[in-house]
């Protein structure tokens, strides 16, 4: 089944992002002759505030969350470099959420590399899998301020599937064209089984 | 703890002007306490041709906000009282009972008040309801009767908006359609028709607080399926809809703005006196007051607003500010078919049965029973909560996502003086007022009738095939969050805190819109009543002042 930025743009309804600003960021960046250090404009107005390393610029967050959604989704899935490209539009568009966001995966990348030796994106699934494990994601009660496990399984885990299941490809997975918070209408509740 | 941030910072940009003028409006002909349903709508009728001023507790809440807090709805990190900013020292209370009771869980506040948590299902309350002493023995008989609250429900239902038919033999007599079509009945709901047709129960559609089509100028609903507790389209309807056109009308609303106690003589309020953000205490005067504060915050003023002339509170001649507290019980039964059941594309039930509503006597509750679009657990919250993911994720979700079925219902709590709201003796809220102590009590009757609602519910479940796998009955229920009783309404000052037309029994320029002023509660939600009643209220302060 694939996903598609229709599924995206339906998951960020479900969760209040709609990435307007980022993408009128990224253009400006664009114009302007493009990011630092080679790395998609648009999302620096965060990362500037920063002002300090604690954060994971735009790519890096863009692969991170690549990396963990091939652990975490199915494998029957397509399409999901562009599901998670424009859903991450959204998602890191300098607002409080992006921001912990950032800290969130920076703070990952940093225990990959301890225990690791290499970022997220570069270990093998299988490693990525035991790693995400290690780190007690799997366990964890989804917690935006509390330990790294609960914040890893908030921002990061959490977030890849409440996009994914909130949206209709997700939906459609298990037998609900219409999930909780994707507004499809009023039609399927009074449809059977197709 | 991890949500009290967000909300705090939520509940910072809902707020968005510490800064603006709360000074009390002056010359105003009308000071309303609370901005919900009934507030809402009592302002609103009465802005046109009066000076009217609104005074909430709570926030006015950006409706930009409403998808962020679909979120929250959605997230295990939140409970339901972080939705809607409810909660820490403002909202302190305290549990004294024999069964606890969720307060925070039960209530929003801000403008539109519990509506903006509320499942929105507007039954009227049957005509045995308004005569429970003559007609089933037990509890009293409201002053008014069905025929005398009949035009305000019309008028109800075409204020918030109502999406219903009239294929229900059960209910009370209406003169008018319902103004909006009922929702067509669920897939579900065509499964229970067999079993329900094999039993010999009869099933029909519900009334609905949420636009089947475009109503004014709301969206018709497009299924997000959270509107408990938050609707991000409008099509659910919410007081701020009576609150915004109330401000059109030159209404006055004050947000944030808590009334902490009514200054009085010995027979009229003079004024409310209120707190705003920057610490200041204002009053505001006015020549009628209608409080619209709902069953837990409305008796706890009229305590804290004693005084030498009304040493038990004010208003409280007869000893009854805050007894009688009651909630409507709820009674369920779920299970799991081996099919499809198609549960979760939308938030609210369309089918319901009432056949057993009017048989109520001495012994059992009239009770309702609701057949649920919305069984078992979500995908995306076992998604969100379990311990795996991946493939092994995803083939639990259609094996525990699919089949579930579930009966509930409603039942009536008969009024009993001890199950009441005080203040406690103690502990303080933010403001350093007492907090309301809440000591409810729930009669045999009600919960020999959960017992009986749960055999018929069982034998539905039973009849369709469904493994049974859960019951609520007698020794797990719990209140259905609707606040009844704590001001009753009596024709005899003795035995009532109100009269019939909803006026204090001590002060001649005080009114309760509320279900506080429910005698009885019957089974049916309490919002159209509370709205109709509300109506009702308006057209004598009009006539009044």
């Amino acid at each position: 089944m694939e996903l598609t930025r229709r599924d995206a743009v339906a998951a960020l309804a479900a969760v209040g992002a709609t990435g307007a600003a980022v993408l009128a960021g990224e253009q400006a960046v664009d114009r302007a002759g493009g990011g630092a250090d080679g790395a998609r404009g648009g999302e620096t107005t965060d990362e500037s505030a920063a002002g300090g390393d604690d954060r994971a610029d735009t790519e890096r967050v863009r692969a991170t969350m690549r990396a963990v959604a091939a652990v975490v989704y199915p494998d029957e899935l397509t399409g999901v470099d562009t599901f998670l490209q424009r859903y991450l539009d959204g998602r890191l568009d300098g607002g409080d959420h992006a921001l912990a966001l950032r800290q969130t995966v920076a703070e990952l990348e940093e225990l990959a590399e301890a225990w690791y030796g290499d970022s997220v994106a570069a270990l093998p699934a299988a490693d990525r899998d035991s790693f995400l494990r290690e780190i007690g994601a799997d366990t964890a009660d989804e917690d935006p301020d509390g330990t790294t496990a609960e914040r890893v399984r908030y921002y990061v885990v959490n977030d890849l599937l409440l996009a994914l299941y909130a949206s209709p490809t997700g939906g459609e997975l298990v037998g609900l064209e219409n999930p909780r918070g994707h507004p499809g209408g009023i039609t399927s509740y009074a449809r059977g089984p197709q | 703890m991890s949500h009290e941030r967000t909300a705090r910072t939520m509940q910072a940009d809902a707020s968005d002007g510490t800064d603006r003028d709360r000074t009390p409006v002056s010359g105003a002909d009308v000071c309303v306490v609370g901005a919900g349903p009934a507030g809402a709508l009592v302002a609103d009728r009465l802005a046109n041709d009066h000076e009217v001023v609104v005074l909430e507790a709570g926030p006015r809440f950006d409706s930009a906000s409403r998808i962020d807090r679909q979120e929250r709805a959605l997230r295990p990190a939140f409970d339901r009282p972080a939705v809607w900013d409810v909660g820490g020292d403002r909202d302190a209370h305290t549990n004294s009972g024999e069964r606890f009771y969720p307060l925070n869980h039960a209530r929003v506040k801000g403008v539109g008040g519990s509506t903006l948590h509320w499942q929105g299902m507007v039954m009227r309350l049957h005509e045995d309801d308004f005569a429970s002493g003559t007609t089933r023995g037990v509890g009293p008989d409201w002053p008014i009767a069905y025929a005398d609250l009949q035009p305000y429900y019309r008028e109800a239902e075409r204020e918030l908006g109502v999406a219903g038919a009239s294929d229900n033999p059960y209910a009370p007599p209406r003169a008018d359609p319902h103004p909006m079509p009922a929702f067509e009945p669920s897939y579900s709901d065509s499964l229970f028709a067999e079993a329900c047709a094999s039993l010999g129960l009869d099933m029909h559609s519900v009334p609905n607080a949420r636009n089947s089509e475009p109503y004014g100028d709301r969206s018709p609903c497009v299924g997000y399926g959270t509107c408990q507790p938050v609707c991000p389209s409008g099509a659910k309807y919410d007081a701020t809809v009576h609150v915004e056109r109330a401000e059109a009308a030159g209404a006055t609303v004050l947000d944030r703005a808590p009334v902490e106690r009514l200054d009085h003589e010995a027979d009229r309020v003079t004024a409310a006196v209120y707190t705003t953000p920057d610490g200041e205490t204002h009053r505001q005067t006015a020549d009628a007051f209608v409080l619209a504060g709902g069953g837990v915050e409305t008796p706890r003023l009229l305590l804290l607003s004693d005084s030498a002339a009304y040493p038990d509170g004010l208003a409280n001649s007869s000893g009854h500010v805050g007894a009688f507290f009651t909630d409507h019980l709820f009674a369920g039964v779920g299970g799991v078919l081996e099919e499809p059941t198609r549960q979760h594309h939308v938030g609210f039930y369309t089918s319901g049965c009432d056949q057993f509503y009017d048989e109520a006597d001495e012994r059992f509750a009239p009770f309702k029973l609701e057949f649920f679009n919305y069984a078992g657990p979500t995908p995306v919250g076992m998604a969100l909560t379990g311990d795996d993911w991946g493939d092994a994720l995803l083939e639990r979700l259609r094996t525990e996502y699919g089949g579930h079925v579930a009966v509930g219902g409603l039942v009536e709590q008969l009024p009993q003086e001890e199950s009441r709201i005080r203040l406690h003796p103690e502990r303080t809220d933010d403001r350093g007022n007492p907090v309301p102590d809440v000591h409810w009590r729930v009669g045999d009757r009600a919960l020999r009738t959960i017992a009986r609602a749960n055999e018929i519910q069982r034998a539905i479940l039973e009849e369709l095939g469904a493994e049974i796998e859960w019951v609520a009955g007698p020794d797990a229920t719990g209140p259905a969050y609707h606040h009844m009783g704590t001001t009753r309404m009596s024709a005899d000052p003795t035995a009532g805190v109100v009269d019939a037309d909803c006026r204090t029994h001590d002060l001649d320029n005080c009114w309760i819109a509320s279900s506080s002023v429910f005698p009885t509660g019957g089974a049916m939600n309490p919002t159209l009543t509370i709205a109709a009643l509300a109506l009702r209220v308006a057209d004598h302060v009009e006539s009044t002042i």
